[in-house]
């Protein structure tokens, strides 16, 4: 063995009950920041998947992002306008066939077409303001998860009946209305139906619970008095992390506003930046503070063998070996406690993982979200093994400085 | 003894003045010119804080002067930088001290073999073989895989002049070597210093405060409040 590493080993092993104090310390440190990043990212990834497949991955709704020119803005450099009324846009996304058709040329994903419309359902003298969203039931099975979220009837049933309707639980709850009542539906534009419960969904997203009903594409268009319209075009993705290309692509071909999930949960995304950060400030911290073992450990040798140092340095040996010997001790303590970290880490993201818990309001039982990701392991174990460096070098720097002499001279 | 033309001298002090520069300015050595040649076993005595251990630790490049030149086989060392001090320390001066200052993790075996290992002149085994040998010589060939603190001081001040020699320096420095061992075991590490000179290679320069002892080696140099004040060969009574 390398004569520097054999001192350094002979030193931290002479302290054998605070290396292991100062190693545990560090293993904590690391098992600890493991863990929580474990359940963070796993939290994190457990609660983006959820999202991205309850939603579609990109929309495109009939919208523009800005308001569109007037034909005299295109002619001429300046206009004023005053008292301008526009006039009633036709609504819908134009030339809806040939639309998906181009779509379906190059998305890599499933593409459902749908209509937005709004309107007023009212049963019995109550009245609740709900989106009425006209699907055609075979293919928003394979663009959402609504299906798996009926709590009573299922989405084939919309087949059954022309008018008939899927409503959130909540909505149901609202209106007071069981499967099998008709409601009254009052579209924006004064068409009303009265529509049959076929089925009842939850989310667990109160907004779209109260509010939302589905019921057939025609029966939508009919509400809206335009056949053969659209509003609403949903995108599943193979791959969810392509979802903001195809939407920049979908919007620059088409002109309509069309959002990725990404865009749609920027602020949620956000959030969970900010998470990542604090998350990685507080494992920072804690292995700072493991650090601070380290330091204490190498510290106390640094003083205990000021003689042996003397005697190297008048053998020979210079500064940078007596450094090298005290960082070797703190990487060695950094380096073990790290290894012993990734460990408890490991074992201790197992553990989590196990925990069972019952949802209040679900039956089934959820464990907590893990994951395991290297990057965790490997930043924890640098980290640990950077700050054991560094609380290596202070007092290894220091003892190196001295001169061997006035301890000789002490000693003698 | 003396041999003649440049190499022989091997360390050499030129006017060498050492000042502390404390709260007081304290002068240790002062305009202090002295040769050594090679193969010499030179005495310094001199009452206490006369500078003794001080002029010793600036021939043995521990300490660097405030003015004047060491010189160590012909070559300025006030222009080298500590590590290259440290290099000449390694290979050309042996050290022992009052202290044994051995590491108290490692057999004498193992202690023995530290300058060896860190010269890196000689493979591990062949250091293994040369401090087994160099202890073996110095009496001590049965306790080679003991501890410091498992033999007795004049084994322990044996076993670090078997480390001054590890690495075949021509000078050992020996700052009051049996200042701490009974008159037998003084006895005996005099005599184990007084072979080595014996067979022409090496020089020792031993700092000690046993008049009976330095007036048995080959040359006296007496100091007194850190300047010279007699520098003269002597005869032994063997």
């Amino acid at each position: 063995m390398n004569l520097l590493l054999e001192i350094a080993f002979t030193h931290i092993l002479g302290r054998g009950r605070q290396t292991i104090v100062s190693i545990a310390g560090v293993t904590l440190g690391v098992g600890f920041a493991i863990a929580m990043a474990a359940l963070m990212q796993g939290s994190q990834e457990d609660f983006v998947g959820k999202l991205i497949d309850a939603m579609p991955h990109v929309q495109i709704t009939d919208e523009r992002r800005q308001l569109q020119a007037q034909p005299a803005d295109e002619q001429f450099d300046a206009v004023a306008w005053y008292g301008l009324r526009p006039r009633d846009d036709v609504r819908g996304i134009l030339n809806p066939v040939a639309t998906i058709a181009a779509l379906e040329g190059w998305v890599p994903g499933i593409i459902s077409a749908g209509l937005n419309v709004q309107g007023v359902a009212r049963y019995g003298g109550t009245e609740r303001g709900v989106s009425i969203i006209g699907i055609d039931p075979a293919d928003e099975v394979r663009v959402s998860t609504i299906a798996e979220d009926m709590t009573w009837g299922s989405l084939q049933d919309l087949n059954a009946t022309s008018f008939s309707a899927i409503i959130g639980e909540r909505l149901a709850e609202r209106l007071s209305v069981a499967p099998g009542d008709s409601i009254q539906l009052i579209a924006a534009g004064g068409v009303t139906r009265r529509l049959k419960v076929v089925g009842l969904f939850r989310t667990g997203i109160v907004g779209t619970d109260e509010t939302r009903i589905y019921t057939r594409l025609r029966t939508a268009q009919i509400l809206a008095g335009r056949f053969n319209a659209i509003n609403d075009i949903r995108i599943r993705l193979k791959d969810p992390d392509a979802a903001a290309a195809v939407a920049r692509r979908a919007e620059a071909m088409f002109g309509y506003k069309s959002v990725s999930w990404q865009e749609a949960n920027e602020s949620l995304l956000e959030a969970f930046e900010i998470r990542n950060i604090i998350m990685y400030t507080v494992v920072a911290a804690i292995l700072l503070v493991a650090g601070f073992g380290v330091f204490n450990i190498v510290s106390i040798i640094t003083h205990e063998k000021a003689r042996d140092i003397a005697i190297l340095k008048s053998l020979g040996f210079r500064k940078g070996d007596i450094q090298l010997i005290f960082v070797t001790e703190g990487a060695l303590m950094g380096g073990f406690g790290g290894v012993c970290g990734m460990a408890l880490g490991y074992g201790l993201t197992r553990m989590l993982g196990s925990v069972t818990f019952e949802m209040r309001q679900m039956s089934e039982v959820s464990t907590l979200p893990v994951t395991y990701d290297l990057l965790h392991y490997a930043v924890a174990v640098s980290l640990a093994l950077f700050t054991a460096g560094i609380a290596g070098y202070l007092p290894a720097r220091k003892a190196a400085k001295g001169n061997p002499i006035d301890i000789i001279r002490g000693a003698s | 003894m003396m041999r003649v033309g440049p190499s022989a001298s091997l360390v050499s002090a030129r006017s060498v003045t050492r000042i502390l520069t404390e709260t007081v300015p304290v002068t240790l050595v002062e305009d202090v010119t002295l040769e050594i040649g090679r193969g010499e076993f030179v005495a310094i005595t001199g009452p206490s804080g006369s500078g003794k251990s001080s002029l010793l630790y600036l021939l043995g490049l521990l300490d660097a002067p405030t003015s004047g030149e060491v010189l160590f086989e012909d070559r300025a060392t006030s222009i080298l930088t500590e590590e290259e001090r440290a290099e000449i320390r390694l290979s050309g001066i042996g050290f022992v001290f009052q202290f044994h200052f051995l590491l108290p993790e490692f057999t004498i075996h193992e202690n023995v073999q530290i300058p060896m290992r860190r010269l890196a002149r000689w493979s591990r085994a062949e250091a293994r073989e040369r401090a087994a040998h160099l202890l073996d010589r110095l009496g001590l060939g049965d306790h080679l895989h003991k501890r410091p603190d498992q033999i007795s001081g004049g084994q322990r001040q044996r076993v670090a002049v078997a480390r001054a020699l590890a690495n075949d320096p021509p000078l050992i420095l020996a700052d009051e070597p049996t200042g701490s061992l009974d008159s037998v075991s003084s006895d005996q590490v005099f005599q184990i210093l007084s072979d080595i000179v014996a067979t022409g290679e090496k020089s020792i320069i031993a700092v000690t405060h046993d008049l009976d002892m330095a007036a048995r080696m080959h040359r006296g140099i007496h100091l007194v409040d850190g300047r010279i004040v007699r520098d003269e060969a002597q005869t032994a009574p063997d």
